[in-house]
């Protein structure tokens, strides 16, 4: 494998053609491959079933004969290897839901019946169809297209799968909006779903955006059957519309949103891990240890736990990984060592001795190009001591000889003219480092995709433009200069701000890894909006878990809890954070300084108080929180009242706070089947617009229906009406179904309340962090980065981020001391060294780089006493070297190191000399 | 870049990761970042997963490779 330099000349010669699963079997691809150009490790694979040379014993193996490097070997067979370690993480994925059973639908019959997998490949760019938007059966544009929802997902007459997806209705809406952007906004989509399901973080306000922008149909029906068109294939639908109108409409194309489950051989992996599974097939957990299998040690996270989008994998992922340093944190650092490279040639007073190593790629560069008199060029030019072409410069016997000729020839500059930057400037600056250069001393000439790649077709244009490049690569590699990487040092303590679930989940998975961790709490007691509720969707007790929590708190010695605190002011970067926490005592307050090198922000949220429905003017009027601590004290309001009505999105899917509160479907559900238990001959109501129990917790919904609770639908034009009655509440809703009021009389109503944000205002500007348009915090990235802020050191963590349920904010919180350990379980930072500097002589403290960056990493400091007079100053640390301070410097002050105004006005300059 | 020191003596130290999706990835990233060895063992030949085949995500609209 080492040897592979994955330049495609076995896959060109392979003659056996497979199915490409990669591309969801739209495609062909051969028997020795790679499933996509971007793939890691980037080495090409034999498919043993389908490879000729393995099945007809030896009757083929052109491609060890074209391999340029020797890389096949045919007798490579599978090896048994075992392995200790300290701890297990099962992170095995999810298989899409098979279509082919369902003769309702006949997707192995219609060409044009696809999977929602499919449609990703066929809108994908590098897709079978590089991104045309066709169908299958005759390759042509299709005019209308639908989505029917809930394949495989939320049906037990078809399918054993009565869990919902989770993540279907968004990647259906999204399919349809990048279909319709595709044909140009000509393309007519329909959705066909039960409930939108659109209850994560920015997720409402994009279906509403597909609704009213991009026209984008939803209809609630579920389809029964596709019937096509033989003449044409297009397909038929028929289904039945709000006003109980049967309608039929003919698409070109329908396709399946199909669902996740666990595949064969993972169920199996599990019986053989003795991991225990519950009936959906996903591990069990619960809701207070979500990443914990049945069997100590072994950790579970992503889809195998239960479906689910790809932040919240990425969350459980960190949290995994976090129990799993929690239980071997003594072994930190046992097992691993640091590379180390040879010390480091001083050649600052050196001129510059430049070599050049310009790649052919194989055919991919040298095809098109003219790499030889790219070469010659390049040897015309000043300080050029050195000059070879490479087949592949970037193949492990090259840089071997790469060591060895800096090391001959004195060379103290290096420029590479191949391929992108992004993808290889790392390798090459470690052969840099490995050859005792600075690895700063080095630049490359992007003449693969910037020539041979976009001009394939112009030969000569190509190979014009790519000396260019090799020109001012060379022109910029005589004026760069060896940088130093300073490090910094990591304080390893954390602070927690806000002393809820997330909170204290987050100071005990620190704590017990052995970080000292501060607690700060705004009340005058730990447990947040926790102490209010009742018992979790799977019926564990809260209260009592959260004492549990509480005392493990408090009886951390790692773990200094300040109640009755605020922060008043902090300072610092990643790794020396200062902070002044204000304490309240009895008639005082106390003022602490604090030092630490990460923090984890969980403020939580609140729940909103209505002024509508009549609530805080009838005593049988409850909010979720008001309704769960009338249960906690078995308030005798609930025992008598004889029926209750559940009003859902009370302040949630609104003009004003237009965000779904994602909990209150669940929580209703799980009240009312309480309720019904309690006495079956209460009447329970749920007045509600799209039912949003995600995941496993569709059974509650089941349940409740299978014990009579009643569910009717509302629109937010036609909201319910609340009244008083003589003694009772009255509730007056629209039924769709027979399109007139119903009034029912009831004891008691529930208001499903939104979940607001804090205040959190004051401590984003403290921290300069960033929140959404509702005023939750907002994350670096919604998929990759769910707990991290942009600033590093930073992270976050529970209701803070967006309201969720407690097994998620505990997942969430793990996570963010997970994040936070990465960093804390450091001595030393090393930063890079491509950072802004200023010229101090230069620098008239206006304050301009200061607004103009996005990092946060530029302060004005005052340099006299009267403060008038200020220079800015440069915190490397926080520096990303992105240039838009030296832009924005009205006297050219800030620059960037190796990036400043004469080196890169001296490549424009090269440019326009060829 | 991390290396293994000794595999023999005491196994504490180090974490198999099974599946390397974007959960697998990102749980062996945190591990071998903070100190511990990882062993990430995937079925296919490439690590990525299930994410690698789509287009992309919402709500940004990324490209999701």
């Amino acid at each position: 494998m080492d040897k592979c330099i994955a330049c495609g000349a076995c896959t060109e010669k392979c003659p056996k053609k497979v199915t490409d699963h990669f591309n969801a079997g739209l495609a062909k691809r051969k028997a020795i491959y790679v499933d996509y150009p971007q793939a890691v490790p980037l080495k090409y694979a034999i498919d043993p079933e389908t490879c000729i040379y393995i099945v007809k014993n030896g009757r083929c193996g052109v491609c060890q004969k074209v391999c340029p490097t020797d890389a096949i070997d045919f007798d490579q067979t599978d090896k048994t290897i075992n392995i200790k370690v300290g701890s297990v993480i099962m992170a095995p994925g999810f298989s899409t839901f098979d279509p082919s059973g369902l003769d309702n639908y006949q997707y192995s019959q219609y060409p044009n019946v696809v999977t929602s997998m499919e449609m990703e490949r066929i809108l994908s760019a590098t897709g079978p169809f590089n991104g045309h938007l066709i169908r299958p059966s005759d390759d042509k544009e299709p005019k209308k297209v639908a989505w029917l929802q809930c394949i495989g997902s939320r049906d037990i007459n078809k399918c054993d799968n009565s869990y919902c997806s989770s993540v279907c209705c968004m990647y259906a809406i999204k399919e349809a909006v990048i279909a319709k952007e595709h044909s140009g906004g000509k393309l007519d989509t329909a959705i066909f779903y039960m409930d939108m399901r659109t209850y994560g973080k920015e997720f409402e306000g994009y279906y509403e955006r597909a609704k009213n922008e991009q026209k984008v149909r939803f209809i609630r029906s579920r389809i029964h059957t596709i019937e096509e068109d033989r003449e044409t294939n297009n397909l038929i639908l028929k289904y039945v519309d709000d006003q109980g109108k049967i309608l039929t409409e003919i698409f070109d194309m329908v396709v399946l949103s199909v669902g996740m489950q666990t595949p064969k051989d993972v169920v199996d992996l599990a019986d053989r891990l003795d991991i225990k599974l519950n009936d959906n097939k996903f591990v069990e957990t619960d809701s207070f240890n979500p990443v914990s299998t049945s069997r100590p040690g072994i950790f579970v996270c992503g889809s195998f736990q239960e479906p689910k989008d790809i932040p919240m994998a990425v969350m459980e992922a960190s949290a995994a990984a976090c129990d799993a340093q929690t239980i071997l944190s003594g072994a930190r650092n046992s097992l691993t060592k640091e590379k180390t490279f040879p010390k480091e040639r001083d050649v600052s007073d050196q001129e510059p001795r430049i070599g050049v190593f310009v790649c052919n790629c194989g055919t991919n560069i040298g095809g098109i190009v003219d790499v030889p008199s790219v070469a010659e060029m390049a040897k015309t030019l000043p300080d050029v001591v050195y000059v070879e072409e490479n087949l592949f410069t970037c193949s492990q016997d090259t840089q071997e000889k790469l060591i060895e000729v800096i090391e001959k020839n004195n060379l103290n500059r290096i420029v590479v003219a191949a391929c992108t930057p992004r993808t290889h400037e790392a390798l090459f600056q470690e052969t840099l480092k490995e050859a005792g250069l600075n690895k700063y001393l080095f630049e490359m000439a992007n003449i693969r995709n910037q020539c041979s790649w976009v001009h394939s077709k112009e030969k000569d244009e190509a190979t014009k433009k790519a000396k260019i490049l090799v020109q001012m690569a060379i022109s910029r590699a005589r004026r760069i200069k060896p940088l130093k990487q300073p490090t910094i040092s990591i304080d390893s303590n954390a602070l927690v701000i806000g002393g809820g679930i997330a909170g204290m989940t987050a100071a005990l998975g620190l704590a017990d890894q052995g970080f000292h961790t501060s607690i700060v709490e705004k009340s005058n007691q730990l447990g947040g909006a926790a102490l209010k509720l009742d018992s979790t969707w799977l019926g564990e007790d809260i209260g009592q878990n959260l004492k549990k929590m509480i005392r493990k708190v408090n009886n951390n010695s790692l773990i200094d809890v300040y109640t009755d605190s605020i922060i008043k002011n902090a300072s610092g970067f990643i790794g020396n954070f200062e902070t002044t926490i204000t304490k309240s005592e009895a008639e005082s307050e106390k003022e602490i300084n604090i030092k630490h090198g990460a923090i984890i922000v969980t403020v939580g949220a609140t729940e909103y108080q209505p002024s509508e429905y009549l609530h805080g003017q009838d005593e049988m009027i409850f909010t979720h929180l008001a309704f769960d601590m009338a249960l906690k004290t078995n308030d005798k309001k609930i025992a008598s009242a004889n029926s209750a009505v559940f009003i859902q999105c009370v302040g949630s899917r609104e003009t004003d706070r237009p965000y779904c509160s994602k909990v209150c479907c669940t929580h209703s559900i799980k009240s009312a089947i309480k309720l019904r238990n309690l006495d079956p001959e209460k009447d329970v109501y749920i007045i509600y617009r799209d039912i949003r129990t995600y995941g496993q917790r569709e059974s509650l919904y089941k349940e409740a229906r299978d014990k009579g609770v009643i569910f009717i639908r509302y629109d937010v034009e036609n909201k319910p009406k609340v009244e008083k009655s003589g003694e009772n509440l009255k509730v007056t809703i629209k039924d769709h179904v027979l399109n007139r009021n119903l009034e029912i009389d009831t004891d008691i109503i529930v208001l499903a309340s939104a979940i607001i944000p804090g205040d959190n205002q004051d401590l984003a500007k403290m921290f300069k962090l960033s929140l959404t348009q509702d005023n939750f915090f907002n994350e670096a990235h919604a998929k990759l980065r769910p707990v991290e802020f942009a600033t590093e050191g930073i992270f976050m963590a529970g209701m803070a981020h967006y309201p969720k349920p407690i097994e998620e904010s505990i997942a969430q919180a793990k996570a963010a001391a997970s994040r936070a350990a990465v960093a804390l379980s450091k001595d030393s930072l090393t930063v890079e060294g491509i950072v802004s500097f200023i010229d101090t002589s230069m620098c008239r403290g206006c304050g301009e780089c200061e607004k103009a960056c996005p990092f946060n990493a530029i302060i004005l400091e005052e340099t006299d006493e009267t403060g008038e007079s200020k220079i800015a100053y440069v915190q490397a640390a926080l520096c990303k070297g992105c240039g838009a301070c030296s832009v924005a410097c009205p006297t050219g002050a800030a620059s960037i190191h190796n990036y400043d105004d004469e080196i890169v006005l001296t490549m424009i300059e090269s440019a326009l000399e060829v | 870049m991390n290396a293994v020191k000794n595999n023999t003596q005491g196994a504490k130290g180090s974490v198999m990761v099974v599946g390397s999706g974007i959960a697998g990835m990102q749980t062996a990233l945190d591990l071998a970042d903070s100190g511990f060895y990882v062993y990430l063992i995937e079925k296919k030949a490439s690590i990525g997963g299930a994410m690698a085949q789509l287009d992309k995500t919402f709500p940004t609209n990324d490209c999701a490779m």
